[in-house]
């Protein structure tokens, strides 16, 4: 399945989304975002005074004078009182402040620089590099972490400097696989591909190309990760492992923790600010997420249907054809909210037992005319005006418990990628028989015996093979007689085909056109092929509607659009096909000028 | 004496599971491509037709065979000597969506080969408004991104980039199969245009045979994994010597009831003979 398929409306809409929103740099934003700049604001106010502390503090952090034991909150030149041992709580506060940014930096920068490095090496070289690095990231990650600061203390001596240091390299198998599962993303790219053969060295790639694409992830867990680093470093202090001069808030909670019944607020002030700086990191990091990996999808409310704007009072034109789509639109939002109309007004009718194809170009709306038939469009979309009749009943505002007898019994339908339509972990045979079951309501053995007899009708040779076989191991054009065989077994009126051939090879769409032919007119059923291959609609079609923009342009029976097409649109498209006269005739270059040297 | 040779090309790829056997996607097959002359190459999925353009490129190792270019051996390159090949030899990919990095603005994507190859800064964007002229794009696309083009844009965006260094060969990976019926006529002009006025020779890898009509001086059919035809692109494509030729040329639906009728019928009677 090599051939390419057409970008969708929606798979349009949301890169004009994605280009609208990527003129703003991502610094503005987050200025956009309360979270962020609430976060970040407090985050930076904290640390501010960290850095100050010389010019806010009289006394050292270890400064004890035995008078001010315990001395209350609001005692002159003690702010916030003093500690058992006389110790200026606000000044150790400030001190402690700086232990916890260092210990950020210090954890999150190691687990960075080693993650990262070796995520980009174990992810872009080959397979050997990779299991050593596999290897050795996989040992580090059963090391019980706090465990082993607590024993390399000795090691250490105490300083919680080289403790974040040995954390931080606990900490890199976490950064480690987000970057090297990015990394294996990333580099089966074409893009990098194209890098390669432009004459780029590895390490040049590396940088540019793959390290800048999956910077947003590294960035996200960084955050994280500094409130880890702060949690841990204040927690072994708590325990009261490390040097006792450093001052940290874990030292200082410790302190006041036995002091809890004497002076309850030593114990207040230490713990309030550790827990605003981490909540703060880890609101931050959320915050950082929604901007750099896009904002969250929309809620789906299920079982009300598609979505109808209200007052919508459009009359069916005629209800005498099977299929009466009038005046039908289909809007989505857009970033700034404002709804944009992907289909502006379409009429179109399917008569019984009728082939219509629905031509156009990628953005034209026809595979969303197609879904709103089928009651099927995402949840952004919605219908803002029109009217779908099928067999006189109406089904723009249907519930999904009411549209459900409807599709896959009256109305069936075949995609345009039939791998993604059948569910890898089932066997073919188990899923046609749900399917059909559903449908008619039959016994499993009677819906066995039926769905056999649909997959032989369907060209499949061996069908008790096929049958029990996973969706992997049959080919794309065996997947799309499957479907045809489980979208035809409840006799639908109306089959709705949407670019049934463009995934498979031509020899393939031959016989899958072939099949589609004789099945339409051996259950007389009507069919609404969309499709962009004018060939295919040559072959099957009787009348064609042509469409641009969201609107129909023209439309009429196959034989005169071919032959007299009236709209500049429809014989700009029928200029454009490449038929069997385009031969190319000019000699090659070198040819040419070997003859002028002659 | 061609430009490109390649002689006996075998490639395989290692089979699923574990000490599973190679599986052996191009069995022994031999073209050539002369200077300022476009060769396509048709086949259906999994026919290896893709895999001949990424051996030329380096992209995966043949398991056997030979490919020479401008008289040089280049089958087994280091990746010092493949660096330096980058000018000559240059890449169409597929899928415009993915072929370009989304983080770097069109001219960066340009300027990087020439700085790479040693240009400077200056004469990098020199020529980068060049290429954007070149290629049909307005002069202030080299500071937006990718996103920001539809598909046959960014095409055109792809083929600048492999007209930067003025290489001697452009491998066309199914440059137009995504783009839609009026973009590919006019991208596959824009090819044509380019090879007169620069005498590239192209590798024009498609599934689709109107399109290699188009654009071929020679066609080469590729059936899994073998050649099965070659020769003179108006022969090729429209009278097939090979049955598995007129099969592919008799499946291609034309744009038109009545022609389609009579080629449908064809088709049924060459397949029931």
């Amino acid at each position: 399945m090599e051939a390419m398929t057409a970008p969708s409306t929606e798979h349009i809409l949301a890169i004009e989304d994605a280009a609208a929103t990527s003129r703003i740099p991502i610094w503005k934003r987050l200025l956009k975002d309360p979270q962020a700049v609430v976060t970040a604001g407090i985050l930076v106010i904290i640390f501010l005074l960290g850095i100050l502390t010389p010019f806010l503090t009289q006394h050292g952090p270890n400064d004890a004078d035995l008078s001010m034991v315990n001395a209350p909150v609001g005692t002159p030149g003690y702010l916030l009182g003093a500690d058992e041992t006389g110790r200026d709580i606000w000044t150790r506060l400030l001190h402690s402040i700086n232990t916890a940014a260092i210990s950020a930096i210090i954890g999150a920068g190691v687990a960075l620089v080693v993650g990262v490095i070796a995520g980009l090496i174990g992810g872009y070289f080959g397979a050997v590099t990779r299991a050593s690095t596999e290897w050795i990231f996989n040992l580090v990650m059963t090391f019980p972490g706090i465990l082993l600061l607590i024993i390399l203390m000795p090691v250490t001596g105490g300083d919680y400097r080289f403790t974040m240091l040995i954390f931080g390299v606990l900490l890199s198998p976490g950064i480690y696989r987000i970057v090297r599962n990015l990394v294996v993303g990333v580099k089966n790219e074409l893009f990098v591909d194209a890098a390669r053969v432009s004459g780029l060295g590895n390490l040049r790639i590396l940088r540019r190309h793959v390290l800048f694409v999956v910077r947003g992830p590294i960035i996200i867990a960084a955050a994280f990760m500094a409130g880890s680093a702060i949690a841990v470093q204040s927690g072994l202090a708590f325990l009261g492992v490390g040097s006792l001069e450093i001052p940290s808030f874990g030292a200082m909670i410790a302190s006041g923790f036995r002091n809890l019944y004497i002076a309850p607020t030593q114990f207040l002030w230490p713990s309030l600010l550790l827990g605003v700086i981490t909540a703060s990191l880890v609101l931050l990091g959320n915050a950082l997420r929604d901007t750099l990996e896009g904002s969250k999808p929309t809620p789906v409310k299920v079982g009300i249907g598609q979505k109808v704007a209200p007052g919508n009072d459009v009359k069916a034109r005629d209800a005498s054809a099977l299929l009466e789509v009038t005046d039908l639109g289909i809007a989505y939002r857009g970033p700034s909210g404002q709804p944009r109309e992907v289909v502006r007004g379409v009429s179109l009718s399917v008569a019984r037992g009728e082939v219509v194809g629905v031509v156009g170009e990628s953005g034209s709306g026809k595979t969303q005319t197609a879904f709103a038939t089928l009651g099927v469009l995402p949840a952004e979309a919605i219908i803002t005006r029109g009217s779908i009749l099928f067999d006189g009943k109406e089904l723009v505002g249907l519930t999904d418990a009411r549209m459900r007898p409807l599709r896959g019994k009256e109305i069936a339908y075949i995609p345009q990628e039939p791998m993604s339509n059948l569910d890898p972990s089932y066997r073919v045979g188990s899923q046609l028989v749900e399917g059909v079951r559903s449908a008619l309501g039959v016994s499993k053995k009677e819906a066995k015996e039926r769905v056999l007899a649909l997959l032989e009708r369907c060209g499949i040779n061996d069908p008790h093979r096929t049958f029990d076989s996973y969706p992997h191991q049959i080919s794309g054009g065996m997947a799309q007689r499957v479907l045809i065989a489980g979208a035809v077994a409840s006799r639908p009126r109306l089959l709705i085909a949407d670019e049934p051939t463009t995934a498979l090879d031509v020899t393939v769409q031959a016989e899958i056109l072939d099949l589609l032919r004789d099945l339409q007119s051996e259950l007389d059923m009507a069919m609404l092929l969309v499709t962009h291959n004018f060939g295919v609609v040559a072959d099957i079609c009787d009348r064609i509607v042509v469409m641009q923009n969201g609107a129909v342009v023209e439309e009429g029976p196959a034989i005169e659009i071919f032959q007299n097409p009236q709209d500049e649109y429809t014989r700009m498209l029928l200029g454009a096909i490449l038929d069997e006269s385009a031969v190319r005739a000019d000699p090659p270059a070198a040819a040419l000028a070997e003859g002028v040297l002659q | 004496m061609s430009l490109l040779e390649v002689a006996d090309l075998r490639v395989s790829f290692p089979g699923r599971g574990w000490r599973a056997k190679r599986v052996e996607v191009l069995h022994g097959v031999s073209l050539d491509v002369s200077h300022g002359e476009t060769l396509g190459l048709v086949g259906e999925s999994g026919s290896g037709k893709t895999t001949i353009g990424r051996a030329v490129l380096g992209l995966v190792k043949p398991s056997g065979g030979e490919i020479t270019f401008g008289g040089e051996t280049i089958t087994h390159l280091s990746a010092r000597d493949r660096r330096r090949l980058a000018k000559d030899i240059q890449v169409v990919f597929q899928d415009p969506y993915t072929s370009l990095n989304p983080s770097l603005t069109v001219g960066d994507i340009l300027a990087e080969p020439l700085v790479v190859q040693g240009a400077t800064a200056k004469d990098a964007r020199a020529r980068v408004r060049t290429l954007l002229d070149q290629v049909g794009l307005p002069a202030d696309a080299a500071e937006r991104l990718p996103r920001e083009f539809s598909g046959g844009q960014r095409q055109r965006v792809a083929i600048a980039r492999a007209l930067a260094p003025e290489p001697k060969l452009i491998v066309c990976d199914e440059p137009v199969s995504a783009l839609d019926l009026s973009t590919q006529e006019r991208v596959l002009d824009l090819f044509i245009d380019i090879q007169r006025s620069t005498g590239v020779a192209y590798l024009f890898v498609s599934h689709d045979l109107s399109v290699v009509r188009h654009i071929s001086h020679r066609v080469a059919v590729l059936y899994r994994g073998d050649l099965v035809e070659t020769g003179q692109a108006a022969q090729v494509t429209s009278a097939p010597e090979h049955s598995y030729s007129q099969r592919l040329l008799l499946a291609a639906p034309v744009a038109d009831p009545i022609l389609q009728r009579e080629r449908r019928e064809e088709r049924r009677r060459l397949a029931a003979a």
